[in-house]
């Protein structure tokens, strides 16, 4: 009784101590976690985290948005979140966008149409690159004549679907500058001068360095055999031979560049950013 | 024969200086000389999109005010306001150059800050003519009126990330080091104040939810 109280002072002195450093490390995290995490995940074309759109018209517009953006490389993305939490649209749409990433890197081509059923807002925010096309006023003519009574009538469904076919309407309206668009950021899957050029390089380097480093490296690292003899990772080089081929396919292939980006198959942001262009409106 | 033996030498005492700086300026760039002047750039270039917006803006207002006239003439005062205060913000201007003195992009902010309110002014006056809010011309003026306002809060939040990285190069440790070395002539840029970030909302929408 006498030892163990004091023990279990102790130990709950440590304990509130471990919290109270706990608290404090996690007090320096907040900033990050909160701002990760209020911000929701770019699970698709349509993230529809309110849970206003019917799975028909998510997966039709799903479809639509991938088409026109194989088109055009614009990528517009639908958005739905319950509430904004006290914030204005606006900056929680900007910040959404470049937290997103919408649009390429190089044209800025994204637009991002946000919902906020409990807050009775909603915005079209669109990228650098696409304010001329769909400006202010096509934004806020396509709120006020397709989402706003449409919302009002409590189709939502509805209402989205309309805007988006407007959106891409008028941003079909230059097909020109589309179809441009398009051009330059196509994904070549598969470019076969590219790829010989680059096999051609590697085999060219890989003789290159690799006698450099067959008739180097074997007299620092490896066993001395005989006089110009070196044994080394099990194999004997001996450098001062003209033919020491066959020396440096070691058994440590050097199977190294792995192409960085694989795609996976999801959607994922092309790196644009917006400056606040769009507009918003409420119902 | 002597001008030979001269410029001899003269090549051979170049080589070792051209060896050192290819071996020196990389380093340099490694260790964070490029930080500040990078650093630096990026606030300016915020700054001129700043400029830009609030220029937008002011373009914008001539022909606000010509077709809120059509509508409201006797509304004078109020267009006169938005007249002067758009024509005293157009004379203060702040190049990259003054960015280091704080009073001179206090003024600049002031006399937006003036031509803001003016604005959102003659918006909840305009409220009260309905040819007016139907007119296409002033609905479109109006879009982008609120889309320049938007466009405005973003450059402006931009410009003060921008400037609190710059500032920091200046203030932290690694970087500070060549800011007292080498960067002696940089100073730490003036921001916009809390105060005025928010002042920003009285926006288009104040005579929206008025008139609603």
């Amino acid at each position: 009784m006498r030892g163990r109280c004091p023990a279990g002072q102790r130990g709950a002195l440590r304990n509130a101590s471990l919290g109270f450093l706990f608290a404090l490390l996690s007090l320096l995290f907040l900033p990050f976690t909160a701002l990760a995490a209020d911000l929701p995940a770019l699970t698709g074309r349509v993230v529809d985290n309110a849970g206003i759109i019917d799975a028909a018209t998510r997966a039709a517009l799903t479809q639509k948005l991938a088409d026109f953006e194989t088109k055009g490389s614009d990528q517009i993305v639908v958005a739905t979140i319950p509430s904004l939490d006290g914030e204005e649209i606006e900056p929680y749409a900007n910040r959404l966008f470049r937290f997103w990433k919408l649009g390429q890197a190089k044209e800025n081509n994204g637009v991002l149409l946000l919902v906020a059923p409990n807050d009775r807002k909603m915005r079209i925010e669109v990228g650098y690159g696409l304010e001329g096309t769909l400006t202010d006023l096509h934004t806020k003519l396509i709120i006020e004549n397709d989402m706003v009574p449409a919302f009002r009538a409590g189709d939502f469904s509805g209402g989205i679907s309309k805007a988006v076919d407007d959106m891409v309407m008028v941003l079909e309206g230059n097909p020109e500058e589309l179809e441009a668009r398009g051009e330059r950021n196509q994904q070549a899957p598969f470019d076969s001068d590219d790829l010989f050029f680059a096999v051609f390089i590697s085999i060219w380097a890989i003789i290159f360095f690799g006698s450099i480093a067959a008739s180097v490296l074997p007299p620092i690292f490896g066993q001395k055999l005989g006089p110009g003899r070196y044994r080394w990772l099990g194999m004997t080089f001996e450098p001062s031979r003209r033919s020491s081929s066959g020396g440096w396919s070691s058994g440590s292939s050097g199977g190294g560049w792995s192409s960085g980006s694989s795609g996976g198959g999801g959607f994922s942001g092309g790196g644009g950013s917006s400056g606040g262009g769009g507009s918003s409106g409420s119902w | 024969m002597f001008a030979q033996r001269l410029a001899l030498p003269s090549t051979f005492r170049t080589l070792p200086a051209f060896l050192m700086m290819a071996i020196v300026l990389p380093l340099l760039a490694g260790c964070g000389y490029n930080t500040i002047p990078t650093a630096e750039e990026n606030a300016r270039a915020a700054w001129s999109e700043v400029l830009n917006q609030y220029q937008r803006r002011a373009d914008l207002i001539p022909n606000l005010v010509e077709t809120v006239k059509g509508y409201a003439s006797h509304e004078k005062d109020t267009l006169d306001a938005v007249v002067e205060a758009r024509a005293k913000a157009t004379q203060i201007t702040v190049t990259p150059e003054t960015l280091k003195d704080p009073e001179a992009l206090k003024k600049f902010q002031d006399a937006q800050a003036g031509l803001t309110s003016a604005l959102s002014r003659l918006i909840a006056v305009s409220e009260a003519y309905p040819d007016l809010k139907a007119n296409q011309n002033f609905l479109a003026l109006q879009a982008q009126l609120e889309g320049t306002e938007n466009r405005i809060a973003v450059s402006r939040r931009d410009y003060i990330q921008a400037v609190r990285d710059y500032n920091l190069t200046l203030r932290t440790f690694p970087s500070m080091l060549w800011a007292t070395f080498w960067f002696r002539g940089n100073e730490p840029f003036a921001n916009f104040t809390v105060a005025e970030d928010k002042m920003q909302p009285p926006k288009v929408d104040f005579g929206t939810k008025q008139g609603g």
